[in-house]
């Protein structure tokens, strides 16, 4: 299937190198409607979600003095995965990376140089099979190394699944007091809508993995967090899913510290103070978001805080619940299907939790996903939206 | 395909230019092909010569790959090279680890049915894979193993007190009571933890193998090792079976794959688990180094290991199947009645013609090493041994409650701790509803 794909695409492109084709500007993919004041594209270039100077990428407290006092460069979200992958590889030979394609630069290019730089025996393709990527690398962490696995897309983890749930999660506490685990592992899989990935290059499946003891579940919003949060979770010692969303790839671009650091696991970031809505997000709608909480300031003389989870699973109840009590409203966005997503959880939590549900002055809203797949034709319907975000804050408000 | 397009995608959302692309390592023009040649030259094949004639390669025209035995089913040595390459003693060390496992799992087997324990699977007819690959293996060779390899516990040093714990998840269980019975592990004897999971273990051999390699590369003076997986040959039609091959063969793990052929997968026969060569014919195509062996033969077993282990470490390393044919003669497990898919005849007539035990025993015998006396001493201590383990791990005290919270995560998360003092709560206010006395603490363990 594959293959027959590759080929109608390789014609595709064969054609269109040889035939001008007349180009109405409607019918492009990054264009919105005419009229639009709220789904308009994000400008990452303006985002206050990225650093885009050295003095604001230093800032953060969460830095290590000696990183704050260093430089920067600017990078986009690949560059960054690729800078931190380059620093677990120098700084601990027991890292290896691996997986389909990796091995040319990777098919999102977050792996490029690495084999050059550091051997094609650490840095190197497998064959093409997941559940032997996941096994191969739950072995090598087993042994003491640490592994990063990479799955080519999170639409194809599924394969892997039963040595993650199964094996991966399971390890250390069925080994018990003979201590091994496979916390060296570390699995990095890019995620996420991107336009037309359609079915199979757009899923965001981490409410799967966070019913699952055992695992973390980090999801970066910015090449700066991505950094920090990938060698936080190569040097943990728990396995890991990192999930990348691949449309900030080249699309986010920030001053990122030069130096080795981390950020902290399973702890939240609030990007924004506010008193009167608490929006809880991660990953790429934290933009959405964003744009939607300036029209919403804007328009109904609100402020609203923003809080982006960074690790789904196990994650920070005490910040959120901290921000719901002050705020007594709250809303959470994610791309993935709302029923069972994280939003559920973070729900339920917020209302099983006596001092914060006392607080509640509206039910908690979910906005995500509708419960379909991704539909390739649809999808600027299918995944929250500035529009949707923006209704949802004046409804919670309303209420 | 599904990377060509996205990446188009991700470079048209971007905001910085292109990076330029890196130089093909091998340029496909190196594998073209060359006109008038004999041969293929596709980079999918190299050397398959052009036939005109057309003919599909039928699996019936190619005989069965032969099976390596070097005793026979009365104790004579076939192999004429063959010399033992141990002593006296040591061979009756082997034999005794065999009949140990054949001795507990019967009393074991029967301890399940008397309720005293949950679940047992004995290994009666494939003592001698077991028992015999292990003891040519170097002691620090990691292994995987499936569930039915008692013997390589017990011939790496396991005591009769570490089977039992394991079994009654006593407190001095490494498992810490987590997992079904059988389900051994050991960190001193470098075997990782049984999990119910079929298969799951062999890609994961494959990578544990690639991290001995590299790690002695890093550092010469790390001692050459290599990995055992065990493996049944209804695990071989997981897809883990084809993903740990191939996996190893293109990366060159040095790793030992040893499938026990048994000829049934619970109630399924092998004719309805694949209609190919065995498990055998397929490490050819992988690129693999294939033999099979008589598993009923410790000797076949053990030089065809020890053979697969030098050979695994050739090379800069490469993987190497096993596969031994033996028959299942218990049950699958103390959950299954086999009399229910198999003639009772069937079985006495393994049990009685050909048994690994009895293999090594007429062999021992004939080189008047063992006899009649000796069989009744060593059966005899053997039992009372096992037995005494056995009362002995009955009345240990379970570990703590709190090691149920334990170890999912390296430390305790906020959650877990949480849950831990709710469970507490509960034990407090319900005393009656819940028997916390076998537990080593009580309750109390559940504190902070």
């Amino acid at each position: 299937m594959k293959h027959r794909a590759l080929h109608q695409l390789k014609r595709a492109v064969a054609r269109s190198s040889i035939v001008r084709l007349p180009l109405p500007l409607a019918r492009c993919y990054s264009t919105h409607p005419p009229n639009a004041k709220l789904n308009i594209p994000i400008d990452y270039a303006t985002t206050p979600l990225l650093a885009h100077s050295s003095q604001m990428a230093l800032r953060s407290k969460e830095l290590p003095e000696e990183v704050r006092n260093g430089t920067t460069k600017k990078m986009n979200l690949f560059q960054a995965i690729n800078d931190a992958m380059g620093i677990a590889l120098s700084e601990d030979e027991s890292v290896v990376i691996f997986g389909e394609d990796v091995a040319f630069g990777g098919v999102f290019r977050c792996t490029m140089r690495l084999a050059e730089t550091h051997g094609a025996d650490r840095v190197f393709n497998t064959p093409l099979t997941e559940q032997g990527i996941m096994g191969f690398g739950i072995g090598l962490a087993a042994e003491g190394m640490r592994p990063i696995a990479e799955i080519q897309f999170a639409d194809y983890v599924y394969p892997a699944f039963d040595q993650l749930v199964n094996e991966a999660a399971k390890f250390r506490y069925r080994d018990g007091a003979c201590g091994r685990s496979v916390g060296g592992l570390t699995v990095r899989m890019p995620c996420g809508g991107v336009g037309h990935g359609g079915l199979y290059h757009s899923q965001s499946p981490e409410s799967l993995f966070t019913h699952i003891p055992g695992l973390r579940v980090i999801m970066p919003r910015s090449p700066a967090q991505a950094k920090g949060l990938l060698l936080a979770a190569i040097r943990s010692n728990d396995p890991c899913i990192f999930l990348e969303p691949k449309i900030l790839y080249r699309a986010a671009v920030e001053q990122v510290p030069t130096a080795p650091y981390e950020l902290p696991l399973s702890k939240a970031e609030v990007l924004k103070e506010g008193k009167d809505v608490t929006i809880v997000s991660y990953g790429q709608p934290l933009y959405l978001c964003m744009a939607a909480i300036k029209q919403a300031e804007q328009d109904l003389g609100i402020s609203v805080e923003l809080i982006d989870l960074r690790t789904v699973y196990p994650w920070d109840k005490k910040a959120v619940f901290e921000s719901v009590r002050k705020t007594g409203r709250v809303m959470v966005v994610h791309e993935a299907m709302v029923n069972a997503g994280v939003g559920a959880e973070v729900a339920a939590a917020i209302q099983e939790d006596p001092d914060t549900f006392n607080r509640l002055e509206a039910p908690v809203a979910r906005v995500a996903g509708w419960s379909i797949h991704n539909p390739l034709l649809y999808e600027r319907f299918h995944l929250p939206d500035v529009a949707r975000i923006y209704d949802n804050i004046k409804r919670v408000l309303k209420y | 395909m599904r990377s060509w397009t996205l990446r188009h995608v991700a470079q048209r959302t971007t905001a910085l230019a292109r990076q330029p692309a890196l130089p093909f390592v091998r340029a496909a023009s190196s594998v073209s092909q060359r006109p008038n040649s004999d041969h293929v030259s596709f980079p999918g094949a190299l050397k398959s010569a052009f036939v005109s004639s057309l003919k599909f390669e039928n699996p019936e025209s190619y005989p069965a790959l032969p099976t390596y035995r070097v005793v026979d089913q009365h104790g004579v040595v076939v192999d004429s090279s063959f010399t033992p390459d141990i002593g006296d003693e040591e061979v009756i060390r082997l034999y005794k680890d065999m009949v140990f496992i054949s001795i507990m799992d019967l009393i074991m087997f029967d301890a399940q049915r008397q309720g005293r324990l949950s679940f047992y699977m004995v290994s009666a007819g494939e003592e001698a894979v077991s028992v015999g690959s292990s003891s040519v293996l170097d002691r620090e060779d990691v292994m995987f193993c499936q569930y039915r390899e008692q013997g390589v516990f017990k011939e790496r040093g396991w005591t009769v007190k570490d089977f039992m714990s394991q079994l009654f998840a006593n407190k001095n269980d490494p498992g810490r009571g987590r997992s079904m019975p059988v389900h051994y592990g050991s960190k001193e004897l470098n075997i990782h933890s049984i999990s119910s999971p079929l298969a799951t273990q062999l890609p994961q051999a494959s990578g544990a193998a690639y991290a001995l390699k590299m790690q002695r590369l890093q550092d010469p003076n790390v001692k050459p090792r290599v990995v055992a997986a065990y493996f049944g040959e209804g695990a071989a039609s997981e897809g883990d079976f084809h993903a740990a091959l191939n996996i190893a063969a293109t990366r060159s793990c040095p790793v030992v794959f040893i499938c026990r052929n048994n000829g049934y997968a619970i109630s399924t026969p092998t004719l309805d688990q694949y209609r190919g060569d065995g498990i055998a014919s397929r490490g050819l195509g992988y690129g693999i180094d294939t033999i099979r062996v008589d598993g009923n033969d410790i000797w076949a077993v053990r030089e065809a290991t020890k053979k697969a282990r030098n050979m695994a470490l050739q090379d800069g390393g490469k993987p190497v199947l096993i596969e031994a044919m033996t028959y299942r003669v218990s049950h699958h497990s103390t959950s299954d009645d086999s009399f229910a898919y198999r003639a009772r005849v069937e079985v006495e007539d393994w049990k009685r013609r050909d048994n690994p035990i009895t293999r090594l025993r007429k062999w021992m015998e004939a080189k008047g090493i063992w006899d009649e006396a000796k069989e009744k001493a060593a059966r005899d201590s053997l039992r009372k041994e096992i037995l005494k383990g056995f009362n002995e791990a009955e009345r240990e005290k379970k570990p703590p409650i709190r090691a149920m919270f334990e170890d999912v995560y390296e430390e305790l998360t906020d959650d877990l701790k949480a849950q831990m003092k709710e469970l507490k709560g509960m034990l407090d206010k319900y005393p009656e509803e819940y028997d916390v006395g076998e537990f080593e603490g009580g309750k109390d363990s559940l504190k902070d």
